[in-house]
């Protein structure tokens, strides 16, 4: 038995001196992992168990006593109505992802035609995504005024509408309003990454189909769309994580106004942690966000997986 | 313009056709001249919000309000940029920004590009496992991070009238420390400069081995020369993100005069509703830096972003 025992363990202390020399031999490899690791170690991994920690407590800021109250952060959250209406309004504003990635794609399967001037056409699309948002935000809370904003004053002229409109003081449009800047604002960057997936799909493709006769809505519909699905899933999600974060265009287009109608999870997140000062419910908060996300994610995952190929 | 170039260029090859394709040219042609007219008509929508911002800033206040909106200014005027960089503290912004981006951008490339090496090229125990944890927290969204690092940056020992123990005075809060030190470093550039890394073959770098060489005079004279085209993406998107940003800025900084551009842009338009003539031309100082960098170096920042597929 003891003989047995010491047969077994000798592999492992051998194993053991084995990646112990290894380490010794690449010492170096640590050393030039150090900043990284130690700023991953910190900011990363310790941040995350801090926000668990914080999350189970009543955390304000400047009162020096932090008390535990265990599930109560989480469970304040289902009862508050304005969290409840940031979520429907975080889900609202999804609706614009498949309208940026339509469009997107719109833009992107133009410029595939051998256009001239691609480059020139590409930057003007472009141009929205390298706009700094704090600009973008101030460029269309200028454009949605009512009184001198540009947009009723062509909607005017063509006779669109009737009466001014004050888009991001009226609750029914001011989400909608956002969101149509948000398409403004992502298209170029959606157009960019479909390009480099277009280009990658083989014109013997496109011949072979030819040669069968299709037009080219079934050239569209066969083979472009069902081979960008890579390209279509990568955008998905990631836009969709985004959506689920935004934050700058809320704080300086409508305050999350009117009547709460534009306060996204980030924008209510922001208040609860640094306006109430309540920490440890933001905390909680930002723990729910990351299980939407992380849930979509993983169903996003499962129903598309097997028809990625890459 | 564009429409008549390709029109002659396509009746330029009509004389070699045959005859009986002609039916299917004119469709042709249709097509592209609807594909240039939709994408000309597009393009006028997605630069006129922008267009709209370059005018306005060369108009006086006055001009700016008139409807209908002056396209071409009547009155130029530089007025609006010298009362920018007049008011407040703007042109105080302006160099903190650039300061900011600059730093950071240095850092990020030597630490970022000192991890993707190692991970990329040698080998030693724990690396995939390390690599994989790095990855598996790039899901984790920003907001979760935000009140812990605030909370790290504010008992942050000995800086900012903290003691050893972290306690004391505001950390690193209210400092450009609290913006450098998080952003020195970043997973994702890790991953894309480590992916391109493992294209280069171990070959060069065991001759450098033979030839003595240490590991990071391997890193720096023969993998770093190689990888201009990711390091200038990645260059480029640090400098951009960091011009860019506004979320971390306005939780950090609370002292007028450490503001960044854009921070002071956003609080000053909350607080002043109607200096629209200073807010557009600030709007487009603050957008010059990123336009000039994407105008001059579009291949690199299309690539990166193509690559990296971010916003």
């Amino acid at each position: 038995m003891a003989i047995t025992d010491i047969e077994k363990s000798q592999p492992f202390s051998r194993r053991m001196r084995e990646t112990l020399r290894l380490m010794r031999k690449n010492w170096s490899a640590y050393l030039f992992l150090m900043p990284g690791l130690i700023h991953f170690a910190i900011f990363t991994l310790f941040a995350v168990g801090f926000a668990f920690y914080i999350s189970f407590h009543e955390w304000n800021i400047i009162r020096p006593e932090k008390p535990f109250v265990g599930l109560e952060n989480y469970l304040r959250l289902f009862e508050d109505p304005r969290f409840l209406r940031a979520v429907t309004n975080t889900l609202t504003f999804m609706v614009g992802v498949p309208l940026n990635l339509i469009s997107g794609l719109a833009v992107a399967l133009l410029l595939n035609t051998k256009v001239r001037g691609q480059a020139l056409f590409r930057a003007m699309f472009y141009l929205p995504v390298v706009t700094p948002l704090v600009v973008s935000s101030i460029i269309w809370k200028w454009l949605y005024q009512g009184d001198y904003g540009l947009l009723n004053y062509y909607l005017l002229k063509f006779g669109i509408i009737q009466e001014k409109i004050f888009w991001l003081a009226d609750p029914n449009l001011a989400l909608p309003a956002l969101i149509l800047m948000g398409i403004w604002g992502g298209t170029g960057a959606t157009m960019v990454i479909y390009l480099a997936g277009l280009q990658s799909i083989p014109q013997e493709m496109y011949d072979a189909s030819m040669v069968d006769g299709a037009n080219s809505w079934q050239r569209l519909r066969y083979i472009t769309i069902p081979l960008l699905r890579p390209t279509t899933f990568f955008l998905f999600i990631t836009s969709v994580i985004g959506t689920f974060q935004i934050f700058t265009e809320v704080y300086i287009m409508t305050n999350g106004g009117p009547l709460n109608r534009t306060t996204t999870i980030g924008y209510y997140l922001y208040t609860n942690a640094f306006r109430e000062l309540d920490m440890g419910y933001a905390t909680a908060m930002a723990f729910v966000l990351f299980a939407m996300i992380f849930g979509f994610t993983l169903i996003q995952w499962k129903y598309t997986r097997g028809d990625v190929e890459y | 313009m564009a429409i008549t170039r390709t029109e002659k260029s396509v009746s330029k090859s009509d004389p070699i056709s045959k005859p009986a394709a002609r039916p299917i040219k004119w469709k042709d042609l249709l097509g592209k001249l609807i594909v240039y007219l939709l994408l000309t008509t597009g393009a006028i929508i997605f630069i006129a919000p922008w267009a709209w911002m370059v005018s306005a800033s060369f108009q006086p206040i006055g001009e700016i309000f008139e409807w209908p909106p002056n396209w071409i200014p009547e009155t130029f005027t530089l007025q609006n940029y010298v009362k920018f960089l007049a008011a407040e503290g703007f042109f105080r912004w302006v160099l903190n920004s650039g300061f900011l981006a600059v730093v950071v951008l240095v850092i990020q490339m030597f630490f970022n590009s000192l991890a993707a090496y190692t991970f990329a090229k040698r080998k030693f125990p724990g690396r995939d496992g390390l690599f994989l944890l790095m990855l598996g927290t790039l899901m984790i969204p920003g907001q979760l991070f935000l009140i812990p690092n605030y909370i790290i940056l504010l008992r942050s020992p000995l800086f900012g009238g903290n003691n050893l123990m972290g306690v004391g005075g505001y950390g690193m809060l209210d400092s450009f420390w609290g913006i450098i030190i998080p952003y020195s470093f970043s997973v994702w550039s890790v991953f894309f400069m480590r992916q391109y890394m493992k294209g280069i073959p171990d070959d060069l770098l065991d001759a450098a081995r033979m030839d003595g060489a240490s590991e990071f005079l391997i890193y720096w004279k023969v993998v770093m020369p190689l990888c201009g085209p990711v390091l200038a993406a990645q260059a480029i998107f640090t400098f951009t993100f960091v011009w860019n940003d506004f979320f971390w800025p306005l939780i950090v900084i609370s002292s007028p005069e450490l503001r960044t551009l854009q921070l002071g842009l956003a609080l000053f338009i909350l607080k002043n509703k109607t200096v629209w003539d200073i807010v557009f031309a600030g709007s487009v100082v603050s957008t010059l830096p990123v336009l000039l960098i994407f105008i001059f170096f579009q291949k690199y920042f299309i690539r990166g972003i193509a690559l990296t597929g971010m916003k």
